[in-house]
């Protein structure tokens, strides 16, 4: 046991970490608080009166499921292809050694450490120079640039922690490269990979800047947001979907912290 | 009889270093056979070709008379023991053995049991349900061996599987692996850079420098008669006399080699080599003397119970010729 599990921390840094967390939450809670708001114009302290009708005018606004579906379905598909690619760059840069590897590692990172502006109008001039049309894709190509880097920098990592001689131990005792991957690789990575595809799907889902230059006349959930937050109507309807939203992504953040609480336990092992 | 393993002119260059250069072996089956060698001699890169982890760039390789060329390691009746015994972390022990017969679809009973009776034969039945990380190094040593030998392979290849593990244990694991070796009947192909672990548990031993051979026999041939300076050197801790030495002592003029245990360490004016003692270290059993021959540094061992001359004390050294041995060749 921790020999400091006793020691009870002073009484100032109690406070100090009380207010820095208070300074995190407590906006959030004020969007909750909002999504009641009788008043639909302005946001005003303290709200005149509270009402729960946005909940029915939300639900039935069409714009809002547009949006909502748009996002999840393009957060799902850069996901999905990230952790592709991802995983697979990560195996190649991190099980063997070729010429140029040290670039392509640097390259699959790049994206991420640029600016999204700059991605988005590479991408937007691309795009008219090749004359591909706006669409759901063109901004699934737009987010699969960062959320590639996200699965890749977490797959990098495990491997690196990961003993490469099991890879050899296990062809070695007759398994071919499927049943491996199958049975040694993707155990043993599995969690980073689900870590890195929750991040890379919150990553996608409220991603703005390289969405706006990929995006064309659609709109995404935050671009909604971003537009309705400009000319307000019925104002409560943002704070109502910021407050779904809030609570539909704690739910497999919750569950990917159970999942991952035990080090060495990997989910979906138990065979 | 179809040798286990048969190496013709095998070759592994990686760029310009040839990590082994036309090597030619034959293994017999049932053998105990030791690569001995220092770092980057090439023996685990040998080991390496057999278990099919690498492909030759030359040569030819065969594994009881069936060619390897281009044989994916799953497909080779051989299996490894691993340096760092690379069990694999997210399996439970008796999961981690039956993993060999899991990927052939053996039925989860059949493959249990076998996994235990394998745990049972390397002394660690009942730890089926623990972790690798739960483990000491002796016992992951005793797991890798038993994932291995559950799958009954013809060869069973061991890379320095005792390199890791304390002196005490690494005696016991010595004996234990002979004993299994014998008792099984596989064929054992162990690769160690430490003479004496080669020595003590090889029917046969292959000595490497520089991705090659030099020299190849039982453990007697190659400590008694050393063909080379190097295997005389790396191979226990020889004296290697020059050939004016041995032209004065045997009337040859050819390089020689001369164990510490032949030399025997007389009062000074006797008959022999005058020398002085530079200086002397107790091993317990013995007593080894650094000794300053005619310009020439040679080492003696003293057994236990015989008088031990001190620091600067002058002595004479006696041997008898049989005991020098000449050596077939000067260089490497």
């Amino acid at each position: 046991m921790r020999s400091d599990r006793n020691h009870r921390a002073p009484l100032a840094l109690k406070i100090a970490a009380g207010a820095g967390l208070l300074f995190m939450h407590v906006p959030i809670m004020l969007i909750f608080v909002y999504a009641f708001n009788v008043e639909d114009r302005t946001y005003q302290w303290p709200p005149p009166g509270l009402t729960t009708q946005w909940l029915a005018v939300t639900w039935n606004r069409p714009d809002v499921w547009q949006a909502l579906t748009l996002s999840v379905k393009v957060a799902s598909i850069s996901t999905a292809i990230a952790m592709v690619l991802g995983t697979l760059c990560a195996a190649a840069v991190s099980g063997s050694r070729f010429f140029g590897r040290e670039t392509i590692s640097l390259l699959v990172i790049l994206p991420i450490a640029l600016p999204g502006i700059i991605t988005g109008i590479s991408l937007r001039s691309a795009f008219s120079l090749m004359e591909i049309p706006f669409s759901t894709w063109t901004i699934v190509l737009g987010h699969a640039t960062f959320c590639i880097v996200i699965v890749y920098n977490n797959a990098v990592a495990r491997f690196r922690r990961t003993s490469g001689s099991i890879v050899e131990a296990s062809m070695d005792l007759g398994a071919d490269a499927f049943q491996t991957f199958r049975y040694v690789i993707l155990p043993n990575i599995g969690t980073a990979l689900l870590v890195g595809g929750m991040l890379a799907f919150a990553l996608s889902f409220d991603e703005v800047i390289v969405t706006t230059f990929t995006a064309g006349q659609q709109q995404t959930l935050p671009i909604w947001m971003l537009e309705e937050l400009v000319r307000p109507r019925q104002l409560p309807v943002t704070n109502v979907v910021a407050m779904v939203v809030v609570t539909v992504t704690l739910l497999p953040i919750l569950i990917a912290y159970y999942l991952t609480r035990d080090g060495d336990q990997i989910a979906g092992m138990g065979k | 009889m179809t040798p286990a393993v048969t190496f013709q002119q095998v070759s592994r260059h990686f760029g310009q270093v040839r990590a082994v250069d036309a090597v030619d072996l034959e293994i017999q089956p049932g053998e105990f056979f030791a690569m001995l060698g220092p770092s980057g001699s090439g023996k685990t890169t040998c080991l390496r070709l057999i278990a099919g982890f690498e492909q030759p760039t030359g040569g030819h390789i065969e594994i009881f008379g069936e060619s390897a060329d281009g044989v994916p390691p799953y497909r080779r009746n051989v299996n490894t023991v691993f340096q760092d015994y690379a069990l694999f972390p997210h399996l439970n022990v008796l999961d981690n053995v039956a993993y060999g017969l899991m990927v052939k679809r053996v039925g989860k009973i059949e493959r249990l049991a076998a996994a235990e009776d394998a745990l049972k034969l390397v002394k660690l039945p009942g730890y089926g349900s623990r972790r690798p990380g739960q483990l000491s190094g002796g016992q992951r040593q005793r797991v890798a061996l038993a994932r291995a030998l559950v799958n009954k392979p013809k060869v069973l290849l061991l890379d320095e599987p005792l390199g890791a593990l304390d002196l005490k244990l690494r005696e016991q694991m010595q004996e234990e692996l002979k004993e299994l070796q014998q008792s099984l009947g596989i064929t054992f192909v162990f690769v160690t850079h430490d003479q004496g672990e080669a020595l003590s548990m090889a029917d046969r031993v292959a000595v490497f420098n520089d991705g090659r051979i030099v020299q190849v026999g039982t453990p007697e041939d190659i400590y008694q008669r050393p063909r080379t300076r190097f295997v005389a050197d790396f191979v226990g801790s020889s004296n290697v006399v020059p050939p004016d030495f041995v032209q004065r002592h045997a009337g040859q003029s050819r390089w020689g080699s001369l164990r510490p245990e032949s030399i025997r360490v007389g009062a000074a004016g006797g008959a022999g080599v005058a020398a002085r003692v530079i200086s002397s270290h107790y091993l317990g059993a013995a007593t080894r003397l650094a000794l300053d021959a005619e310009g020439l540094r040679l080492h003696a061992v003293v057994p236990a119970g015989v008088p031990v001359p001190k620091q600067g004390e002058d002595v004479t050294l006696s041997f008898s010729p049989e005991h020098l041995h000449l050596m077939d060749e000067a260089g490497q």
